[in-house]
């Protein structure tokens, strides 16, 4: 394709899509959502193919672009990808692709809805493509706006209450990183002679100790909030539960991972001295997170609600892939992030196929729904286990990478708390889902047939189509999972060696 | 062949998704397709086997073929393997020969079911995974395959799961499983911290010389509670007598034959890590000897004949897992495939029996003798061979274990241990001879109940009850101590250790079992004794016996009051506290906006006011250093 802009086009497809749906009449409903499926299947083809095409033994950033904004300030619209955005670049792109197909059903407001989904997605693409922070924020910024009207409109459960929270936490939190991101702009200037905002430029900077500590401390707040970490972690599954169902998948499946992409990128990758520092918090907060989160979530009454905590629960993988800072648990954190974008997507498709028709989530008001939905139950339970992190599924390999390398620190906190006591708690939490998942399968799906839910039809046409690809791209990656690992070794590597190339300091336990 | 193994468990893997995306509709081509490729992997096991038997392939000269699955670069090397020894090459046929044998029983039994195609495509998913795990040459695939057996368990058990019973028994069966593979996770991260590799052979030549004893004693404890829940053994054991929900031919071959062996198989593959630690050696013994005893206790008194059956596949599988900690994996292997084969004919000849009766309650049947009289000849057989009646194939591989156990004092040089273990297995014996012909008094003979329509079953399912029971009879004879290079020349584990015919404990193992059968009969057979009687003698053991020791109610009331309590309490703390305080923030920055609102009179004089107040403020303060002292 020589120099076809194909970052470019992934970001603006969505936009361009959202514009043309500006001069489609109101009424005109299918062709706004054919016109959307259209805009998102550009952007997954050329994601796919620029992850088939990129080249491994290379390595580094590619299909980069650039294009100066602000010269003074050092601003540039700088593209890119490397192993570690490329899957997420992929994974917004299926996410957003079946969440279109998931909202086939949606009938108010269509046009409006399907405009701010479209420029969501844009923002959430521009995050995961940017070399240059500054865009880099903008772009999250872009993402996080619009959701709060996609849930306050179109949302049910409690949604301006969910609406207004999801907001200012997030901002809080882009509050905390947009002041890290200044705080380290001032500094690398003073140390570079001019100012940068690009990530490669600011990672030959040498921040002092001090410096990193301070600086890793903002972006652990800030993205914490997005991942979210305990106990910055409410807004989430009041988010999940109010919004509608593509919003729901996008929210849960991409939104969160930009928290874990940046606490990594901005975070670990320019301060490794800090990230050593705080990683024991970071470290006992996401065992908070799996079993607590897991915990809360075996008691719901409410489907999403479920599904929402186990999300707190899994992304606490994620930090604990992170604050282990080694090769394999980095790794696994990626992949996790990935498994579980693709894995969750699933549930809230299928969960907003049961609630469209059935109009109730109430695990209570189920049973036996196996009879009636099938294809439904089939899906959730496949995504179930995922969940619970069955072989042959892709959040096995994630999980397994993250419980390998967390394995091998030899860290002890506090004295006389071993890390390995930390993943043996981890490790426990897949017990613990297990126990909540297959309740929630059991008491929705099996059971006598219930005649109340006789008018049920089962998933079929477009509705099959975010279950049918989600599930194949579970299993795909997870009976072969070196497609997605060799891509993630490649971007994790140089961060991998930049670690392990800083000083080895205390942890603040 | 052996360069063929790979396929073995390939074929049913494409079984599989052809009945999933192409045959459901059309259930004889789903049933066909199942058979023909589980009959291609029994003709390439049967190739190994034969090759093993005869070539160079031995327990020291293994076959091992493997490619790259996962690598992360200087971390960690994950392959996708196949090791074929005589260890895997018995599993592989005893696999494959009776997942092709149960397959065609189901051609009958499964008849007018809905779900025929998908009750067909879990049988070959099923025979993926379990031969996936025979073949496996690491931990960590072993261990992928370990769960997937289960979750096979769980499709199947729940393959009625329109019946609330159903699906409560294969989510208990999966849950439990879980806890077990914790365990056996936690060992296998160990073991690659230790030694940085998850591959059989390469751990096997660096563990006997690891020093550590007491860490490799935990490492071995932590990989056995994966076996403890698969292979059914106390405490983990709770899941497998309700697993009997599932379809009969499932409870044959995996909850009998197959699956939960793969406990005993792991034990088998990983020996080298347990001899190494003979602490967690004589715990593997002893939680093998107890369940043993445990589980044949409970069967003496059930009703349910699958449940029977189940309770005593949890007791032979602990005759397995105590032969393996008495050091001993010949015999662990050897019983391990004779019970297979008898264990098979047995549920499947229950399984023939509810297909008659639509009953699974023994007292609720009686006299099918006469009705049914192949299905009752090889239950006789499948039961004799169990209890252990020379010359039946059970009768070999019990005195094998009989024989490790009166070694066992020997083996750990603590010599008390020879005769506890030789008891426990003998009055093992003897109450499995006992129970067996309980079930067969009073279901075969005895009385008919009126208005039975009983009848025979279809030839589809009475031959593989036929072909099995020769297997009953027969299959112990590779392994007896008479037989030149038998059985223990083939499975064993450094040397190997061909037994010396010991007629004492011959002769009390037989002594023991028909004394078991007598004592049936007197009470069940001849009415001698009134059972009545004896269970209201015995009211307090009976009912603990019947109740399964109320190990259910105690697991039971532990979830309820501590997992769902802490559960509960997480909950409240995230609503009330987490919430609260993010809210109350919230709250709070608003009330002191609704403070800050009165200032905002938008009255002229009030600000004014404010303006002059200011002012003179400012000017005292300005106007102090001029003039001076206050």
């Amino acid at each position: 394709m020589g120099d076809f802009p194909i970052l470019l086009t992934i970001v603006l497809a969505p936009v361009i899509g959202a514009l043309v749906i500006l001069f489609i009449p109101e009424k005109d409903e299918r062709l706004i959502k054919i016109t959307a499926a259209i805009a998102t299947f550009v952007s997954l083809v050329l994601s796919v193919y620029a992850y088939l095409v990129y080249d491994k033994t290379a390595g580094g950033f590619q299909f980069t672009q650039d294009f100066v904004w602000v010269e003074r300030f050092g601003i540039n619209l700088s593209l890119g990808v490397d192993g570690m955005s490329l899957p997420l670049v992929l994974l917004t792109a299926i996410v957003i692709f079946t969440g279109v197909f998931a909202s086939w059903d949606m009938h108010s407001r269509v046009k409006e809805f399907f405009i701010f989904l479209l420029v969501l997605v844009a923002g959430v693409f521009g995050v995961f493509v940017s070399r240059d922070l500054f865009w880099f924020y903008l772009f999250f910024e872009v993402a996080v706006l619009p959701m709060y009207i996609l849930i306050g409109v179109w949302g049910s459960t409690r949604k301006e209450y969910a609406a207004m929270k999801l907001t200012l936490y997030l901002l809080v939190g882009s509050a905390f990183a947009l002041i890290g991101i200044i705080a380290l702009y001032v500094y690398a200037k003073a140390q570079l002679g001019f100012g940068t905002f690009d990530i490669m430029t600011l990672g030959t900077v040498e921040f002092d100790e001090a410096f990193q500590k301070f600086a890793f401390f903002l972006m652990m707040i800030g993205f914490g909030f997005l991942v979210p970490m305990w106990p910055l972690h409410t807004w989430s599954p009041d988010g999940h539960v109010a919004a509608p169902t593509a919003v729901s998948m996008l929210h849960a499946g991409v939104l969160m991972k930009l928290g874990g992409y940046g606490l990594i990128r901005a975070g670990v990758f320019l301060f490794p001295l800090g990230a050593k520092y705080w990683a024991p918090l970071i470290a006992v907060l996401c065992i908070v997170n799996v079993v607590y989160g897991a915990r809360v979530a075996m008691v719901q009454k409410d489907l999403k609600f479920v599904i929402g905590y186990s999300s707190v629960s899994h992304m606490g993988y994620v930090l604990l892939g992170i604050a282990s800072l080694n090769y394999m648990s980095l790794d696994g954190a990626v992949a996790q992030m990935f498994a579980h974008g693709i894995m969750t997507a699933l549930f809230f498709a299928l969960v907003g196929n049961v609630y469209h028709k059935a109009h109730t989530r109430e695990i209570a008001a189920f049973g036996g729904l196996a009879h009636q939905m099938p294809r439904v139950a089939s899906g959730f339970l496949i995504g179930g286990l995922a969940s619970l992190g069955l072989p042959g599924l892709n959040n096995f390999v994630a999980e397994a990478l993250i419980f390998l390398g967390s394995w091998q620190v030899e860290k002890v906190l506090f004295g006389w708390l071993h890390f390995r006591v930390l993943s043996i708690l981890a490790i426990f939490g897949v017990v613990i889902t297990a126990i909540y998942v297959l309740r929630v399968v059991q008491r929705v799906f099996f059971g006598p047939r219930n005649p109340k839910w006789d008018h049920l039809t089962d998933a079929r046409g477009v509705e099959m189509v975010p279950i049918v690809i989600l599930i194949g791209v579970l299993v795909l990656f997870g009976i072969f999972p070196s497609l997605l690992i060799d891509t993630i070794n490649v971007g994790v590597g140089p961060l991998v060696a930049k670690i392990s190339a800083a000083a080895e300091i205390g942890g603040v336990f | 062949m052996i360069n063929l193994a790979w396929l073995v468990p390939v074929l049913p893997a494409i079984a599989f998704v052809i009945i999933i995306f192409l045959t459901r509709r059309l259930q004889m081509v789903s049933a066909l397709t199942s058979i023909l490729a589980m009959a291609g992997s029994f003709i390439i096991s049967l190739g190994i086997v034969f090759e093993v038997l005869a070539g160079p392939v031995t327990m020291d000269n293994p076959v091992e073929l493997s490619a790259r699955w996962l690598e992360v670069p200087g971390s960690v090397f994950i392959q996708a393997g196949v090791l074929i020894d005589p260890l895997s090459a018995v599993m592989l046929f005893v696999v494959t020969f009776i997942a092709l044998l149960v397959m065609i029983y189901s051609i009958g039994y499964m008849k007018g079911e809905p779900g025929y195609s998908t009750f067909f495509a879990y049988l070959s998913l099923f025979s993926c995974s379990m031969l996936g795990l025979v073949v496996s040459n690491n931990y960590f695939q072993i261990f992928m395959f370990w769960e997937l057996v289960g979750l096979c368990s769980y499709l199947l058990i729940g393959f009625y799961y329109h019946k609330d019973s159903a699906s409560q028994a294969n989510k208990k069966a999966f849950i439990t499983n879980r806890y077990g593979d914790f365990g056996f996770m936690l060992g296998m991260f160990f073991l690659f911290l230790l030694f940085g590799t998850f591959n059989f052979r390469e751990l096997a030549a660096v563990i006997p010389s690891y020093t550590n004893e007491a860490l490799l004693t935990v490492v071995a404890l932590l990989i056995f509670v994966g076996p403890i829940a698969k292979s059914a053994q106390f405490p983990l054991h709770v899941w497998l007598p309700d697993a009997m929900e599932g379809p009969t031919p499932v409870s044959a071959l995996i909850h009998a034959a197959t699956m939960v062996a793969a406990g005993v198989y792991l034990l088998a593959r990983g020996f080298v890590l347990f001899e190494s630690a003979t602490t967690a050696l004589i715990i593997i013994a002893l939680i093998g000897g107890f369940s043993s005893i445990f589980a044949a206790s409970i069967g003496l008194v059930q009703r349910d004949i699958k449940r029977i059956l189940a309770f005593s596949t949890m007791s032979q599988l602990g005759y397995m897992v105590m032969a393996i900690g008495l050091g001993s994996i010949t015999a662990g292997m050897f019983h391990l495939t004779t019970h297979a084969f008898f264990k098979a004919l047995l549920f499947l000849g229950a399984g023939s029996v509810i297909h008659a009766v639509h009953t699974q309650d023994i007292f609720e049947m009686g006299g099918l003798s006469k009705k049914m009289k192949v299905t009752t000849w090889t239950f006789i057989i499948g039961s004799l061979a169990l209890a252990g009646i020379f010359p039946l194939a059970g009768f070999w591989s019990k005195d094998e274990i009989l024989l490790t156990a009166a070694n066992a004092g020997e083996y750990f040089g603590i010599p008390i241990l020879g005769p506890i273990f030789l008891i426990l297995g003998l009055s093992v014996a003897f109450m499995t001879a006992f129970y067996m012909f309980r079930l067969i008094f009073v279901t075969f003979f005895g009385e008919e109940q009126p208005g039975s329509h009983a009848h025979e079953s279809p030839a589809v399912m009475t031959v593989p009850l036929i072909i099995l029971s020769v297997f009953a009879i027969f299959s112990g004879f590779i392994g007896t101590p008479f037989t030149p290079n038998g059985f223990a020349e083939w499975v064993y584990y450094g040397e190997p250790h061909h037994p010396h015919p010991n007629y004492g404990i011959m002769i009390m193992s037989t002594v023991v079992a028909l004394a078991g059968i007598w004592l049936a009969w007197l009470i069940y057979g001849k009415r001698a004794i009134s059972a009545e009687m004896l269970a209201n003698r015995f009211s307090t053991i009976h009912r603990i016996l019947y109740n399964k020791y109320y190990i259910d109610e105690i697991y039971l009331w532990l979830f309820d009051r501590v997992m769902l309590g802490i559960a509960d309490a997480c909950r409240w703390c995230d609503r009330k506290i987490v919430d609260g305080i993010a809210d109350g923030f919230g709250d709070g920055i608003r009330a002191m906006g609704a403070r800050m609102r009165f200032i905002q009179t938008g009255n002229m004089q009030n600000y004014a006011l404010v303006i002059f107040v200011a002012v003179v403020i400012i000017a005292l303060v300005l106007a102090v250093p001029v003039l001076g002292g206050i």
